[in-house]
């Protein structure tokens, strides 16, 4: 019976990343290239669970040899020893259904405006200064990332005459509203926020974690980030309007 | 028994600190005849079953109770550890069930020399070939003491494997563009810690420390019933832990204020233990480390050094893992040996290197 809910524990795990995997709801979670990983991880141990079921109905005498004399009892009794747990009520394979049940359920959304104001901007890792000229177009359409990382390295060199588009989730700070993006390289534990700051024309009534599409054009206008007193680069916004939230959401 | 599988795969999922602790006393659910072929001892399953009925019921009221913005953020953290290290978990049990089942022990025997003191540099050095990170590494460690590996070795390989694979070394060396000797200092670090952890366990280690949980016994079995039986056992166990661990570390990642690290960075010293400690709580993925700390510029490289090499070999989320892999005993000496051990060699080689 420790098998048979094993088994079912890795069923609901495998289908629940299947589900993430193939609705694309994973992306609010981990980075989008992950996607074959939690495929192949997912009918993998779709796998386990089935052949470990389908195995208990083809050889039943087998599986009530195993549980009475040694497999299953042994089993139980080991993690007894081991970890101070008892029968397999106490098996850590429960919690396992304790984040599937989150995703499922409750399925949270990706990191907003509260993540992004306990982290300061994360440009650390583009250092060069060897920015490529933008791609045409007016207003051409670049990420925040990208958008902060000329503006700071390249003193907005590659910038200069050119209206951008840029499009974020909104993060209040005393100094006025700031374009944010989330950052992540793996998954959402290493989150990071990339924040660009809002001067001119900026609609009111704004309120955080609200996604806005911004137009405008590079200013020399920085402050620094109060968490970590890193460079925030400005937009002169010349039009702004209200998007929706798109699916994925984090900048990598 | 298919069946019911397909029923739990459609209804979505179940509840949850209930499935944790107060599963025991409530249900004494008789089987009811559609389940179980023979031996009708099904209870866990039942309990299963009911848990996930619940949870769909109770739906309206969890999505409710969790909607404020700490909550949600402690929520996508906590699922998004899981899920970014369950295809590493997969991965690392299934090679450690092709290990428990396909391998003999001879094997090793043959290809590690003979003299543990040996057999710890080879092994350390073995953990190159593994692509993958943490999760995936405390598994097949396990596997490897059981075929008979020395414990000593397999820790060195359990510690260098995550730290010093290619992928992510070339990982620390685009998250470092222009400083090569970032991804030299973390290799000769991590090595250098991970051998000296072997060499530490040969004569310091105690074999009653290990606990290592007994396994479904796998004698006796057809291959493919054994692969199947390991495979359980290992990821619901791995898995089991690595939950733990997440709930740990989405925890301090949205309880411990960020700004107070800002204040220590000035410091020599302390910001070279702020950081190794920050890598504990952050339970970072080995492959994402280097770009959370190249962004950490306000801080020296060898504070960042002793970040990225602490944080694949001590965390609270391998802590958990270890624990469950290993036995608590062993844990709670080897987890804080490796923390000490990773910052001296962190400041030592940062100091010649950086």
């Amino acid at each position: 019976m420790r098998r048979d809910l094993h088994a079912l524990v890795l069923l609901l795990v495998g289908g629940t990343l299947l589900k993430l995997a193939i609705t694309g709801d994973y992306v609010r979670y981990v980075k989008a290239g992950l996607r074959p990983y939690l495929l192949a991880a997912g009918a993998v141990l779709v796998v386990v669970a089935v052949f470990s079921l389908l195995g208990r109905v083809r050889r039943p005498a087998a599986d009530g040899h195993a549980g009475t004399a040694g497999g299953d009892g042994q089993d139980g009794d080991g993690h007894g020893h081991g970890h101070g747990t008892g029968q397999g009520w106490l098996d850590v394979a429960w919690l396992l259904v304790v984040p599937m049940t989150v995703l499922l359920l409750i399925a949270p959304s990706a990191l907003g405006s509260f993540s992004a104001s306990r982290s300061g901007t994360a440009l650390g890792a583009a250092q060069s200064s060897d920015f490529p000229s933008l791609p045409s177009g007016d207003p051409v359409r670049v990420s925040v990332l990208d958008y902060a990382s000329r503006a700071v390295f390249d003193q907005g060199r590659s910038l200069t005459g050119r209206q951008v588009t840029l499009s974020g989730f909104l993060l209040a700070q005393p100094g006025g509203w700031y374009l944010t993006r989330m950052v992540i390289t793996c998954c959402a534990a290493d989150a990071q926020p990339v924040k660009v700051g809002l001067t001119g024309s900026v609609p009111a009534g704004l309120s955080a974690n609200d996604w806005l599409e911004v137009t405008g054009r590079y200013t020399q206008k920085v402050d620094h980030d109060g968490v970590n007193g890193e460079t925030i680069p400005y937009l002169d916004v010349s039009s702004a309007h209200p998007v929706a939230a798109p699916k994925e959401q984090y900048d990598s | 028994m298919t069946g019911t599988g397909a029923g739990l795969r459609t209804t979505p999922v179940p509840s949850y600190p209930v499935a944790v602790s107060v599963t025991e006393r409530p249900v004494a659910v008789p089987a009811p005849p559609a389940r179980s072929p023979r031996r009708i001892r099904p209870r866990p399953v039942e309990v299963l079953t009911v848990l996930l009925v619940v949870a769909v019921l109770a739906r309206g009221w969890l999505v409710g109770w969790t909607a404020g913005a700490r909550t949600q953020t402690w929520l996508t953290i906590f699922v998004s550890i899981v899920v970014q290290a369950s295809p590493f978990v997969v991965l690392g049990t299934v090679l450690s069930a092709v290990i428990a089942v396909l391998v003999p022990p001879s094997f090793f025997a043959r290809a590690l020399p003979n003299r543990p003191a040996l057999a710890v540099p080879v092994a350390g050095a073995a953990g190159a070939i593994l692509p993958g990170c943490e999760c995936g590494s405390v598994p097949i460690a396990g596997a490897l003491v059981r075929r008979g590996v020395t414990p000593a070795a397999a820790l060195a390989f359990l510690l260098s494997a995550p730290a010093i694979n290619p992928v992510v070394l070339v990982a620390t060396s685009v998250a470092f563009p222009g400083r090569p000797q970032m991804v030299a200092a973390r290799l000769l670090a991590s090595l250098a810690t991970s051998m000296v952890m072997g060499w530490l366990w040969l004569r310091l280690g105690r074999t009653d420390w290990l606990r290592m949980p007994a396994r479904p016994d796998l004698d006796g079995l057809s291959r493919r019933a054994a692969f199947l039986a390991a495979c359980r056992h290992d990821m619901t166990q791995a898995g089991g832990y690595l939950v733990i661990g997440a709930v740990t570390a989405a925890t301090m990642n949205v309880v411990v204020p960020p700004r107070w690290l800002h204040l220590v960075a000035a410091h020599p010293v302390l910001s070279v233990l702020a950081l190794a400690a920050l890598a504990v709580v952050l339970s970072i993925c080995s492959e994402a480390d280097a770009f959370v700390a190249a962004s950490l510029t306000q801080f020296s490289l060898t504070a960042r050094l002793a970040f990225l090499v602490v944080g694949p070999m001590v965390d609270f989320k391998l802590f958990a893992m270890q624990a469950g892999a290993f036995g608590r005993r062993f844990a709670v000496r080897f987890a804080p040996a490796t923390f000490v051990v990773a910052v001296l060699a962190a400041a030592a080689v940062g100091a010649v290197l950086l």
